[in-house]
């Protein structure tokens, strides 16, 4: 006999959320491929594809359900955002290899679904950040501010061997980020406002970055009103970005990008709606998200601004990462009928 | 260099201070060792242990004479939460105590009893009632299941008889689910 | 729909109501069964004294059993017959075991003792809650709590308000919204006899935006009272008296305090309809309003008697299609599966559910916790159900206490919207009754430690004694034999004992 009650359930699976979110995640690629061309599709092919095979392996070995754990979706979706993180002309393996690395050591070196402490795709994106710091700060140039437009087979070229095109071409294709380009030239004491007059700067942010995040964050009010997410994360997270590098703004604006610069650049967006809210990785309750989403915010501007990196979302997050568990037992919510 | 120095003096007698003043105010007057470890023993007092009660095996494991794994009504479980207590690795069941039986309580056939009140005495917990040429009955709720009735009697009139679980001593049990049915079903 | 003074608690659930199954038909009678079961212990506290023997003749309403103490409750015949058998029975629990149970063979002709009404507005106090003691009335609503019990206040803390929960909140239960169709009149009564037994300021209904035919039948019997006939929302767990009377007055009741402390009482509506039965008509409590729904030909409510077998009920729904046969007690919610369709009608049980995969599928696969806190939202005790899981899930106890496991109420609510399909509650239930049962033996052993402990202590005076008469009288050898002879019998056996071990050992 069994006594299973409650015997009605009305839950979306874990696998109907994760499918969410990379319906989610659609928006923001569709504009990726408007602005920088195919190369990142081919990323989050090559990506899905090692993440299939790699977690297979691992619950083969493990002893585990293969088809249930793969169509769970929650190895796709890391892999989808690391495949959107790095740069779309980098080499082949390195998608490969953060992929791998991102899901053997991001997750199931701490028991797989469920149990990994930090962020499978932000642990993946730092090994590949510390090891090839050049790869991973080249990146394309929108696609209509090359000269000679080029077309998808010269990205699928470069991807799987940057030796079939000339130096010149690649050259021309890649340039640093709007953050890197920011960064490298304060320190040739250039004030910022001529500074982004350089071509790369788009209306708010990055030249076609601007339009991804755009992307991103309907993906990410579509998670919002489908409650996947909860909205303390997002909006703790932007408003604490938002704030500090107003104030830093508006002491020194020549030195200091805007708000909305900030806001729109980089992975900002990305990590507000689809990073931080990783529920595995992050805290649980009201207040703690709230706590976690200042904090992100806060870390990515100092690193922003005073650390070696131009962008600061993964080790902000992996930084955070580590303080979950504690955040948490601070954090409980008051219960009904208590003090 | 000099005031470094002070510094440095200055802030290890501050700290020394705090700690020892601390060390006083809030010392923890825990409960000594034998009384702790004989709040984990199930108080069978069936002496199985091979010393004459709960409260001798404590004492002679806080001394060191005793091992922490020879309790079988204890079981693996109290061997594991003695094992925790002396900060020492956790060995199973020592066997040669004996194994660990589900809870019994002795029961005396009334009718073969003849009150010689060997059992009485034998009774660590005083939970047998009777007097001398009186049927003896024994105290269930109060009986440990120590067994030390059984040997005396020279009627062999008291059984142990397993406690069985009603409708009021009945636990939720742990839940079963099968994460590998997955495919099946 | 606009609600007003009301105050929201946090989380609950909205599961489909599926009521109209069971509200298209007025409450039906059963005929008299062949037999009537009867378990002693049908409400929270002692076990009910026997009163009668096998083969005793009873009549309707007589006394077979008697409330043993003041937290106990009488149980009363409910038709007349003979007593046909003490013997211990399948229960309607979530255990399946075995309890003693009185058998009655009815002999159809439903004679009723003498009918006492009582004439409450007389007596005073302590005279009606002594009345209502003997009257074998329980919480109806499922927690069969002695009625009397709730009714005795103390001096310190008067009742200003009497609660009336009619918010009957879990899906498929329908009993107490056709008590109120049909017999408004008879709970308002009721509510208004308790209110002045309580001597309670106010008295509010607290009804769910779902019975609307049920709320208008209340406010035409209240009419001409003060009682208050107040519309919560329909959100599940509204039922719950600690849920209810937030949703009511926004007062909230700690885990450690009953509503009573705060000035504050909650009767369910078939509970008060009782009171009035038993006052105004002289009836005991001998049955009561049950649903039968779920996969049965006919969805339907039944007045029926306590201890008539479920198979009589299901029989009179029309039969079941299925060939699985399976019974939920209660709602789906918080309900559990049957052990047998032989269990018998109790007071606890408010609605019996047929079960079938179209209506409850088999629990789909676990996955892990993916921390997603959807439960925690859920939750109506704004508990952390995640860490809860995780705790009792690798039976750290004592971490789950201090994450306050017993303030969780099993409502279900977690387990209703987790994706990973974990079966929460089943682990809070098991890390509660685990909980319980070490708190118990450690008790047990406490006081094995003390009997023990003054044994030794008696021992050792008995031997002092015993050295002073011997110094005293310097009595003779004697006796020294005598005794010296018990201690080397003792002394034999203490060897026995080793001995045996020993082989029990090698064995």
């Amino acid at each position: 006999m069994e006594n299973r009650s409650p015997y009605i359930v009305d839950a979306p699976s874990v696998s109907v959320i994760m499918f969410k979110v990379l319906l989610a995640l659609i928006p923001g690629i569709a504009l990726y491929v408007y602005a920088f061309g195919l190369g990142v599709i081919i990323n989050i092919f090559l990506a899905s594809f090692t993440v299939i095979l790699t977690e297979s392996a691992i619950l083969a070995i493990r002893k585990l359900p293969i088809k249930v754990f793969i169509l769970d979706g929650s190895g796709l979706v890391a892999a989808w955002l690391l495949a959107i993180s790095i740069p779309s002309i980098a080499p082949w393996w390195i998608i490969v290899l953060g992929t791998l690395l991102c899901i053997s050591f991001g997750k199931h070196v701490y028991g797989g679904l469920g149990y990994n402490l930090f962020n499978p795709a932000m642990l993946g994106y730092a090994i590949l950040l510390i090891s090839f710091p050049l790869i991973m700060s080249q990146w394309q140039i929108p696609n209509n501010l090359i000269e000679n437009n080029i077309d998808w087979l010269d990205q699928i070229k470069i991807i799987m061997n940057s030796s079939l095109l000339s130096k010149e071409t690649i050259d021309a294709m890649s340039s640093a980020t709007p953050l890197d380009y920011i960064k490298t030239q304060l320190t040739l004491h250039q004030p910022l406002n001529i500074i982004q007059q350089n071509k790369i700067f788009g209306f708010l942010g990055g030249k076609g970055l601007e339009l991804i995040s755009l992307g991103y964050l309907a993906g990410g009010l579509y998670l919002l009103k489908e409650k996947i997410i909860s909205w303390h994360l997002p909006v703790a997270f932007l408003s604490s970005l938002f704030l500090i590098s107003l104030i830093f703004y508006s002491i020194a604006p020549d030195t200091y990008a805007s708000p909305l610069f900030h806001v729109m650049s980089g992975g900002s967006i990305l990590c507000a709606f689809f990073i931080i809210t990783d529920p595995v990785s992050g805290p649980t309750t009201p207040k703690g998200k709230i706590y976690f989403g200042i904090a992100i915010g806060l870390l990515v501007f100092i690193i922003r601004i005073f650390g070696g990196y131009p962008e600061g979302v993964a080790f902000a997050v992996l930084l955070m990462n580590i303080f979950v568990p504690l955040i948490d037992s601070l954090t409980q919510p008051r219960i009904f009928g208590h003090k | 260099m000099i005031t470094a120095l002070l510094v440095m003096i200055f802030l290890a007698v501050l700290l020394g201070l705090i700690l020892g003043y601390s060390a006083i105010k809030f010392k923890v007057d825990g409960d000594p060792m034998v009384a702790r470890i004989d709040a984990i023993l199930p108080q069978t007092q069936c002496g199985q242990c091979g010393y004459p009660g709960c409260k001798p095996y404590a004492t002679a494991i806080a001394k060191g004479e005793a091992d922490i794994n020879q309790c079988p009504p204890g079981g693996d479980t109290g061997a594991k939460a003695l094992a925790e207590l002396m900060g020492v690795e956790f060995k199973p069941l020592n066997q040669e105590h004996g194994l660990q039986k589900p809870k019994s309580v002795a029961l005396i056939d009334e009718s073969t009893c003849i009150g010689c009140t060997l059992c009485i005495q034998a009774c660590p917990v005083d939970a047998i009632l009777g007097a001398a040429k009186q049927m003896h009955t024994i105290i269930a709720s109060e009986c440990t299941g120590c067994e030390l009735c059984l040997p005396p009697c020279p009627v062999d009139c008291i059984t142990m008889e397993p406690v069985l679980e009603n409708s009021q001593s009945w636990k939720w049990k742990y839940p079963v689910y099968n994460i590998q049915n997955t495919t099946g079903a | 729909m606009q609600f007003k003074n009301i105050f929201k608690f946090h989380g609950g659930v909205h599961p489909n109501g599926n009521k109209s199954l069971s509200t298209s038909l007025p409450i039906g009678r059963l005929p008299i069964p062949k037999k009537l079961v009867l378990p002693l212990r049908q409400h929270v506290g002692r076990v009910a004294k026997l009163k009668v023997k096998p083969g005793d003749q009873v009549l309707k309403g007589q006394i077979i059993a008697e409330a043993d103490g003041n937290v106990s409750a009488s149980i009363h015949a409910p038709t007349s017959g003979k007593v046909l058998k003490i013997s211990e029975e399948i229960l309607p629990h979530p255990s399946g075991l075995p309890d003693f149970c009185i058998t009655i063979e009815p002999d159809f002709k439903d004679t009723w003792i003498e009918k006492k009404p009582i004439s409450w507005k007389k007596l005073d106090r302590t005279e009606l809650i002594e009345a209502l003691s003997q009257s074998g009335i329980v919480g109806l609503g499922g927690a069969v709590f002695p009625t009397h019990m709730k009714l005795r206040i103390n001096q310190s803390q008067p009742i200003n308000t009497l609660v009336i929960n009619a918010a009957e909140c879990e899906p498929f239960i329908t009993c107490d919204d056709m008590l109120m169709r049909e017999r408004a009149d008879e709970i308002i009564q009721g509510a208004l006899i308790a209110q002045t037994i309580l001597g309670a300021k106010e008295c509010v209904v607290g009804i769910e935006n779902n019975k609307i035919e049920a709320c208008e039948a209340l406010k035409k019997a209240a009419q001409k009272t003060a009682i208050e006939i107040k519309v919560v929302p329909t959100v599940y767990p509204s039922g719950d008296a600690k849920r209810l009377i937030y949703l009511l007055m926004g007062i909230e009741v700690p885990k450690e305090k009953r509503s009573m402390d705060l000035g504050i009482q909650v009767f369910n509506v078939a509970t008060v309809a009782a009171i009035y039965r038993y006052l105004e008509l002289g009836e005991p409590s001998i049955s009561r309003v049950v649903t039968i729904t779920g996969a049965v030909k006919a969805p339907q409510n039944y007045e029926a008697l306590f201890g008539t077998p479920l198979s009589e009920l299901i029989i009179a729904a029309g039969g079941s299609p299925n060939k699985t046969k399976k019974f939920i007690m209660g709602g789906p919610m918080m309900g559990f599966d049957l052990p047998s369709i032989h269990v018998p009608v109790t007071k606890a049980m408010n609605c019996v559910i047929e079960s079938s995969p179209e209506l409850f599928p088999a629990p789909k696969p676990v996955m892990p916790c993916i921390r997603c806190a959807r439960c925690a939202d859920a939750c109506p005790v704004n508990l952390q159900p995640q860490e809860l899981y995780w705790f009792s899930k690798s039976s750290q106890l004592e971490k789950a206490k201090d994450y306050n496991l017993f303030d969780c109420i099993e409502c279900g609510c977690c387990t209703y919207v987790c994706p990973s399909n974990i079966p929460l509650v089943q682990f809070y239930r098991y890390a509660k009754s685990e909980i319980i049962a070490q708190e118990k033996s450690k008790e047990a052993a406490n006081t094995a430690r003390e009997r023990n402990e003054f044994r030794l202590a008696r021992i050792e005076r008995e031997k002092k004694e015993r050295a002073e008469r011997h110094a005293q009288k310097a009595l003779g050898a004697n006796e020294k034999q005598a005794d010296d002879e018990k201690k080397s019998t003792i002394a034999a056996a203490m060897e026995r004992v080793k001995q045996n071990q020993q082989e029990n050992i090698k064995t």
